[in-house]
């Protein structure tokens, strides 16, 4: 067992636990988006940064990956934490205002849209990669990937070519996060 | 030439010597990249080519860049008994007259840069004179290179054989003292010696981080797993930054040696140097170093009759930014895309195929067999206290000696811009500096007192980074520079993560509010919290020191900032929206120049009368500013 503490509340995990792991297991509430139990974490969304001291400095990492060691002090909720988080909730709802997940964390983080706001965009992808681990990990199917990198990354169909292999079962229309599966899946799963 | 044991390499010791300096006249072209391009190829083509008509007695050879890339094409003349002699800026033209008075026996006196009397060696037993006696003539008047401005506050220790040996030449290599390190950590040290010696040393990174090179040893020494991988960063993808490029066309040897040394340290017996694509010099001279060393026994099974065995692979980069970064690096030598991803689990124990792999910059390896040879004592004599040894910087922009330099760690801002560089052009003035490249950060003139090291560019807000200098004077506006370093970083984004992807792209819109004289005070708040955002927030380094520039141009420049977005003007006189072009009647004696230049038709006159400016028509280009001889368009 490994003890240490979230937001001053001693708690204990076992070896190898996350400290997302760890918090929801004591009922400690961190956010996130493209964590999903079934599937490996990815770190791409960064939305359950936490920060940790662990005696030599204190860091901003994101719970979702970062395994536990005895000793160390975890904070959930800390001002540079906060100032991340605030930021990537601004940072989706402008580029999808439409998405019901990303309204609720604006909500919760009193967001409102800003000036820079996409317009014409409700559902954009925010390319956290659960569709394509879903069905590699879950499904067992190799229908998704990322194309492209940079501003141009994107979710698709290996080479491009509407995926043969897609057994068309939905489970990436039912852990994407934003909605916007539903408006790729005609681009990327062949009929 | 078989090298299997040390008489062997005291032998190849000796042949190189002979080579390296016969009794004969030799003459050096510098052929790296920067040599190239600036014509060295025909240059060289030409002198082989007269020296094999001629039946000349002496050598034609290449050489590597020893740093005067503003003086490129470089040719070197060493006559037997006499100093060796720097050519700069030679033209094929030029090589025919230096080629005259050399086949003649005759020291030439035209384009001359410098002498040099001594070749240091410091590998190799002291310093080796050239010539006995006075000098006479215009040889006694010509400046020697260490006396030179550029050349006084630089010391070479990594590039200690570039520009003196042929880079493709194992026994150059060896004559210098190369190889014997080698050796020495082999047979009269243990792993842990060799790990004691460079912790001792204080070796520390030099791809950009500045990392303890012992500690990480230390660790990938100790992690559990079979088996372990010794990497070479030669990744480069800062913009104008050519440090290890160059390394690696001067003296490719000093990296394979570095890398052996590390490999029996750490007991690693495979290899690999990513290097990149863009590269096809350096590749080329790495491919035939490797081939060099396997050919001579240096590179392979029971190396030096020791038992000890390693060899190295070459991967091709690319040529994506953040493929320099170690978890790209390795996902992309598994033929994986080359994203980071999160470190918290450590290279030194999962990297590589999940295996304990230590990853080293290309001039840190070069430094190692410096340590060994002469000892950690040695090396601690130069730098400051937390930084030891040297650091190799590309010294670009607004300066008049643009070159590579090394210079001890702990030389000034000052020193570096106002010797070294001879600094900034004529009627200008020095503004700041970029230190670390393009997530680096822009020191101003306030503090160029600063020492260079890492732990006082890290307090100041840069960082060290991989050695990129960009100099930029009062014609340079900080909101224009924040703009064009996070476009680049943007461009090279990953894209995985969101702070990075989003929130640099929110940044530079931010900005080109800025420079288009919108915004709040307010909104330089959001700025600067954004700007912390994606530093805490994201995966990657890339990403967690993109936002240094505009954090340090707004740490010592805000009142630059305020005055674009309060009063709507650019000091510098850059942003576009934030300037107007007009033409002075006073100074105007109407040579017509710039009616022909405008591209839009805005200026009209008649000849010898004084013109005008139509300022609705302009579109800010410039192109009268430049053209004109009378000073008479003036922007504000
Ligand atoms: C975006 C990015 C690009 C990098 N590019 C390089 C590079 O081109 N060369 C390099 O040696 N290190 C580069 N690094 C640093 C490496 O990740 C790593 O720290 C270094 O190679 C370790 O070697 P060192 O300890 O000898 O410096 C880069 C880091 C990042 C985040
Ligand atoms: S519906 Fe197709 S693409 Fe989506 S998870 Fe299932 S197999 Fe994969
Ligand atoms: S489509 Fe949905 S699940 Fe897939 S990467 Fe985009 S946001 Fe994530
Ligand atoms: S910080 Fe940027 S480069 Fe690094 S992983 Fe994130 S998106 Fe990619
Ligand atoms: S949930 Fe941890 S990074 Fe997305
Ligand atoms: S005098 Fe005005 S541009 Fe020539």
């Amino acid at each position: 067992m490994i003890t240490f503490t979230i937001n001053g509340q001693e708690v204990q995990g076992q070896d190898g636990w996350t400290i997302l792991e760890v918090a929801r297991w004591h009922g400690i509430d961190i956010p996130t988006l493209c964590h999903y139990e079934a599937v490996e974490p990815y770190g791409a969304c960064r939305l359950c940064v936490v920060e940790v001291d662990d005696g030599k400095r204190s860091r901003v990492v994101i719970s979702c990956m970062y395994p536990i060691r005895s000793g160390i002090q975890v904070k959930t909720d800390s001002p540079r934490v906060a100032n991340v988080r605030r930021w990537i909730v601004q940072l989706l709802l402008d580029e999808s205002p439409g998405a019901p997940k990303i309204q609720e964390l604006a909500k919760a983080f009193r967001v409102t849209p800003s000036r820079f706001k996409k317009e014409g965009v409700e559902f954009a992808c925010h390319l956290c990669g659960l569709c394509i681990r879903a069905c590699q990990e879950v499904v067992g199917v190799q229908a998704l990937t990322f194309g492209n990198r940079g501003v141009l990354k994107e979710v698709t169909a290996p080479y491009h070519q509407r995926s043969t292999d897609c057994i068309r079962c939905g489970t990436c229309l039912y852990v994407c996060p934003t909605g916007a599966m539903e408006q790729l899946f005609p681009q990327v799963s062949a009929p | 030439m078989q090298i299997t044991s040390i008489d062997d390499l005291q032998k190849a010791k000796g042949v190189g010597l002979a080579q390296l300096y016969p009794d004969k006249p030799k003459i050096l072209v510098g052929m790296a990249t920067c040599g190239l391009a600036a014509g060295a190829q025909k240059v060289y083509d030409f002198l082989s080519k007269k020296a094999q008509d001629a039946h000349w007695g002496g050598v034609v050879e290449k050489t590597g860049c020893i740093g005067f890339c503003y003086k490129e094409p470089l040719v070197d003349a060493i006559l037997p008994g006499q100093p060796r002699v720097t050519y700069e800026q030679v033209t094929p033209e030029i090589a025919g007259a230096l080629w005259e008075e050399l086949a003649a026996g005759k020291i030439p006196e035209k384009q001359v840069m410098a002498r040099i009397d001594v070749d240091d060696m410091i590998l190799n037993g002291g310093p080796r004179k050239f010539y006995k006696g006075k000098l006479k003539g215009f040889l006694a008047k010509t400046p020697r290179y260490e006396d030179l401005d550029f050349f006084k506050l630089q010391r070479h220790i990594a590039m200690r054989n570039c520009g003196f040996i042929d880079p493709d030449n194992l026994l150059h290599y060896i004559a210098r003292g190369g190889y014997f390190a080698l050796y020495n950590a082999l047979t009269a040290m243990t792993p842990d010696e060799v790990i004691a010696a460079v912790t001792t040393a204080g070796l520390r990174g030099r791809g950009g981080g500045g990392f303890p090179t012992g500690v990480k040893w230390a660790s990938c020494r100790k992690a559990k797993g079979w088996p372990k991988y010794v990497l070479c960063n030669a990744d480069e993808g800062d913009p104008g930054a050519y440090m290890d490029r160059s390394l690696i066309e001067g003296d490719p040897h000093s990296i394979l040696e570095g890398m052996l040394i590390g490999a029996y340290a750490i007991g690693s017996s495979e290899g690999y140097i990513y290097v990149r694509a863009e590269y096809p010099l350096a590749v080329k001279t790495l491919q035939r170093a490797i081939f060099a060393a396997r050919e001579a026994g240096l590179l392979g099974q029971n190396i030096l009759g020791t038992g000890f065995s390693f060899d190295i692979k070459l991967n091709l980069g690319g040529g994506a930014f953040v493929c320099g970064e170690s978890t790209a690096l390795m996902a992309s030598i598994e033929g994986k895309p080359g994203e980071p991803r999160a470190k918290y689990v450590h290279t030194v124990d999962k990297g590589l195929w999940d295996r304990p792999s230590n990853l080293n910059n290309v001039e840190t390896w070069a430094n190692v067999p410096v340590i060994i040879a002469k000892g950690a004592d040695w090396y601690r004599d130069t730098g400051t206290e937390g930084s030891k040894g040297t650091k190799i910087f590309s010294l670009v922009g607004q300066v008049k000696n643009v070159g590579l330099v090394e210079v001890p760690m702990g030389v000034s801002i000052k020193d570096l811009v106002m010797e070294v560089g001879g600094g900034v052009p004529e009627n200008r003035e020095f503004k700041a500096i970029q230190i670390g490249g393009p997530s680096g950060g822009c020191i101003p003139k306030e503090h160029w007192g600063l020492p260079i090291d890492f732990d006082s560019l890290w307090d100041a807000g840069a960082i060290m980074g991989s050695g990129g200098m960009i100099v930029m004077d009062n014609s340079t506006c900080m909101v224009d520079v924040a703009k064009f370093f996070l476009d680049f970083l943007i461009d090279e984004s990953c894209g995985k993560c969101i702070p990075c992807r989003l929130g640099l792209k929110r940044m530079r819109e931010i900005l080109e509010e800025f420079s288009a004289g919108k915004g709040s005070l307010e909104d330089l708040e959001e700025l600067q919290s954004l700007s912390e955002a994606v530093k805490d927030g994201s995966l990657c380094a890339l990403g967690g020191s993109a936002p240094n520039p505009v954090l340090t141009t707004l740490r010592y420049f805000r009142d630059e900032y305020e005055a674009h977005i309060l009063q709507g003007k650019c000091p510098a006189a850059v942003c576009k929206d934030l300037i107007t072009y007009s033409i002075n009647p006073e100074l105007c004696n109407g040579c017509t120049a710039c009616v022909n230049e405008c591209p839009q038709g805005a200026i009209t006159g008649t000849k010898k009368e004084p013109h005008t400016l139509n300022a609705s028509l302009c579109i800010k280009c410039g192109a009268c500013f430049e053209v004109c001889k009378f000073g008479a368009v003036a922007v504000a």
